[in-house]
């Protein structure tokens, strides 16, 4: 993956073909659930734009960690779907050769350094990469990606602090959905904001609409700068949305309004794109179509390419528990 | 086999419910923290919008209230460590730890505190605090969502641990766990809260007596060791041996601290073979505990070496195929049972 951090019209373009397979992938994915093909998934329908704004500036060797919510921190980092819809059905050319799942989605020839199934647990680990480029004298950046539920943890706070007192490259990013499963995040979060804690630690806390890719690729770009400069680490909490059910079987209208999903979904990060493509001439419906069927054939794809790929061999069972054992 | 129809039957979730609903109505200083226990926060049009993970604590918080039904934020740490604070200055919580793993992060509060300070303190502090977590592979959750792990806990001194096995065990080891008066970790197995069981359980509160296995099955030829889940893999592998000519008594084991040596020793005594199946990691196992147990202490007795079955030394696969090997089966069972069968 080359960058695109320069704000042009293949730039713009690759943003929307990003978030539009995102989308695509994740509805594909849903539907492999309700076959029995998977058993549940986080989608991340609604949030393509927060991982696809910031993705803009990065390159295959810097670093992104995720969440139990990551199929769309993948594809903004360039992992392939192919692999990544083997993984979801546990096949063996997946991603993770069937080990992992949707939840622990890896690639490190992209540097996705995975998905992480436990809330808040990849945030010092992306403190340790940060580490590392720093010591090995690189100007690779670390991006972790955490929800508002994640924020409450511990860890975040002893990472925000080492990060800041070493100077990492480390950019801390909260998609912040307004919900942990089913609980508001007024109702967790003291004082109703999660950038501010960056203050404590000294370092530069950003509030930005999670909605709008370009104001995403804005504050990535600044936070991928600083920590290429050797500045230190950024924390960023991009105000977003989950579109569907926490992990799929949940009705969300259960702990939240009619009125409040149609606030965020009338802002749709894909739909605003579009509009600023073409208001601004970058580019025809026409040709915002054709990467739509691309992005739809390409999903088709991977569905093609993990039904027709093998489950792993029993002995798989015993194969990476370590190196080497004996 | 005709067997009489369960006078009441609850799920294994509903006899958890009832449980807590019990204790908290007979114990105002009885309170539940965890993540979503309730769910929808302080939104009024919204409560319990959730009801737990496993849907353990649906209802609570309209007949209870916020006071005592208390969302938490996700800080394991932090609510966990509140948990023995509140347990050692007059509360009894519980404590919900959604999935086993998660234990990690809230392990210093477990093991240094909980276990320790009744003993540290000179026998002058109780921690009356019970933590029920949700374990067990076989639903296609992956490496950090289906471990056991009960045999790391069992390892303290100072803890308490219980698996029950169906609804009835699931009511009583509840509400004695809420009672007792040490810290005490309760294993639910998640498998087992979508098995019908046809078991009686008492609408009025009992306790099972935590550190008391139960004969599930009598028998002659052979002992099989249950613990939660394996237990109901026991009895299906005790039926398929009684097919082929076989009596396998099964011991659900119910407790595994303090561990019911004694029934354990006298079931050996009687079949003079013993199969353990645990779905913990192979090392440092309760089956393993189990094994040097009948090995020291009932050696004599024995027709053929104690054999244990659990899962490989690996984490737990995502892949259906290979999760399917992973997790102790009736076919396993029957054929390490009749390995010590001959
Ligand atoms: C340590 C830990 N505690 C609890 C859970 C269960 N859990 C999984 S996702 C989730 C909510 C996470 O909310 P948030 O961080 O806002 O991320 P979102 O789901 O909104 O993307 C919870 C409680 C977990 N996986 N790990
Ligand atoms: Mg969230």
């Amino acid at each position: 993956m080359t960058t695109h951090s320069t704000m042009n019209k293949d730039t713009l373009l690759w943003m929307y073909s990003t978030m539009v397979t995102i989308r695509r992938f994740e509805e594909q994915s849903r539907r492999e659930a309700d076959a029995g093909k998977l058993r549940g998934m986080h989608s991340s329908i609604g949030q393509e734009a927060v991982p696809t704004g910031i993705s803009a500036h990065l390159r295959d060797n810097d670093f992104v960690l995720g969440t139990h919510r990551s199929h769309h921190h993948c594809i903004a980092k360039g992992v392939d779907i192919n692999e990544m819809m083997a993984e979801l059905l546990g096949k063996a050319t997946g991603t993770n050769s069937g080990k992992g799942g949707t939840m622990h989605i890896a690639d490190i020839n992209k540097g996705m350094l995975g998905a992480n199934g436990v809330v808040g647990s990849n945030i010092p680990v992306a403190t340790g990469v940060g580490l590392s480029a720093k010591v090995r004298g690189t100007d690779q950046v670390s991006v972790v990606f955490f929800g508002d539920g994640a924020s409450s943890q511990g860890v975040l706070h002893e990472s925000m602090n080492l990060a800041s007192i070493w100077k990492l490259p480390v950019l801390f990013v909260c998609e912040n959905n307004r919900y942990a499963e089913s609980t508001p995040f007024e109702f967790t979060v003291a004082g109703g904001s999660i950038s501010n804690r960056a203050a404590g630690y000294d370092i530069p806390g950003v509030s930005v609409d999670g909605q709008s890719v370009l104001e995403m690729f804005e504050v990535g770009g600044e936070a991928v700068a600083r920590a290429r400069r050797g500045d230190g680490p950024t924390l960023i909490e991009a105000q977003t949305y989950r579109y569907h059910g926490h992990f799929g079987a949940d009705d969300p209208l259960g702990y939240r309004s009619e009125e409040e999903q149609e606030y965020y979904m009338d802002r749709d990060c894909i739909k605003q794109l579009t509009a600023h493509i073409i208001e601004n001439g970058f580019a025809g419906e026409d040709d915002l179509q054709s990467l739509d069927e691309k992005a739809l054939a390409a999903i088709a794809e991977a569905v093609r390419f993990a039904d027709e790929s093998p489950f792993p061999d029993d002995a798989d069972l015993m194969t990476d528990v370590y190196n080497t054992y004996a | 086999m005709v067997q009489a129809q369960a006078v009441r039957q609850l799920s294994y979730i509903q006899a958890v419910n009832e449980a807590i609903r019990q204790e908290m109505e007979r114990d105002e200083t009885v309170i539940v923290m965890g993540e979503d226990i309730a769910g929808g926060g302080d939104r009024e049009d919204k409560q319990d919008a959730w009801g737990g993970p496993m849907r353990l604590t649906k209802g609570l918080v309209g007949d209870f209230g916020r006071q005592r039904i208390r969302d938490t934020p996700i800080s394991e740490a932090g609510f966990v460590g509140a948990g023995v604070g509140a347990a050692a200055s007059g509360l009894r919580p519980v404590v919900d730890l959604m999935y086993v793993s998660f234990f990690g992060v809230c392990a210093d509060q477990i093991t240094n505190n909980a276990a320790k300070i009744h003993y540290m303190f000179g026998g002058k502090v109780n921690i009356p605090l019970t933590i029920m977590t949700g374990i067990g592979a076989g639903t296609g959750s992956a490496a950090q969502h289906s471990e056991t792990l009960y045999s790391i806990f069992t390892h303290f001194p100072g803890l308490k641990c219980v698996v029950p096995s169906d609804p009835y065990t699931a009511k009583g080891l509840m509400i004695a766990a809420i009672r007792d008066n040490d810290p005490v970790i309760v294993f639910n197995n998640r498998q087992l809260m979508g098995i019908r069981f046809d078991v009686d359980v008492p609408e009025e509160a009992y306790e099972v007596e935590i550190g008391k296995s139960n004969i599930a099955k009598e028998g002659t030829d052979v002992t099989l060791v249950g613990i939660g889940y394996t237990t109901k893999v026991c009895l299906d592998a005790a039926a398929e041996l009684e097919a082929q000519g076989h009596s396998a008594e099964v011991l659900d084991l119910l407790s595994l601290s303090p561990m019911d040596d004694e029934a354990i020793l006298e079931s050996v005594q009687k079949t003079r073979k013993i199969v353990i199946v645990d779905e913990d990691y192979p090392r440092c196992s309760i089956a393993s505990d189990i094994s040097a147990l009948v090995a020291e202490q009932a050696f004599d007795y024995l027709d053929a070496p104690p054999r244990r079955v659990n899962p490989p030394h690996a984490p737990v696969p995502y892949s259906r195929p290979l999760e399917a090997l992973w997790v102790p089966n009736k076919d396993t069972v029957v054929e390490a049972a009749l390995g010590v069968l001959e």
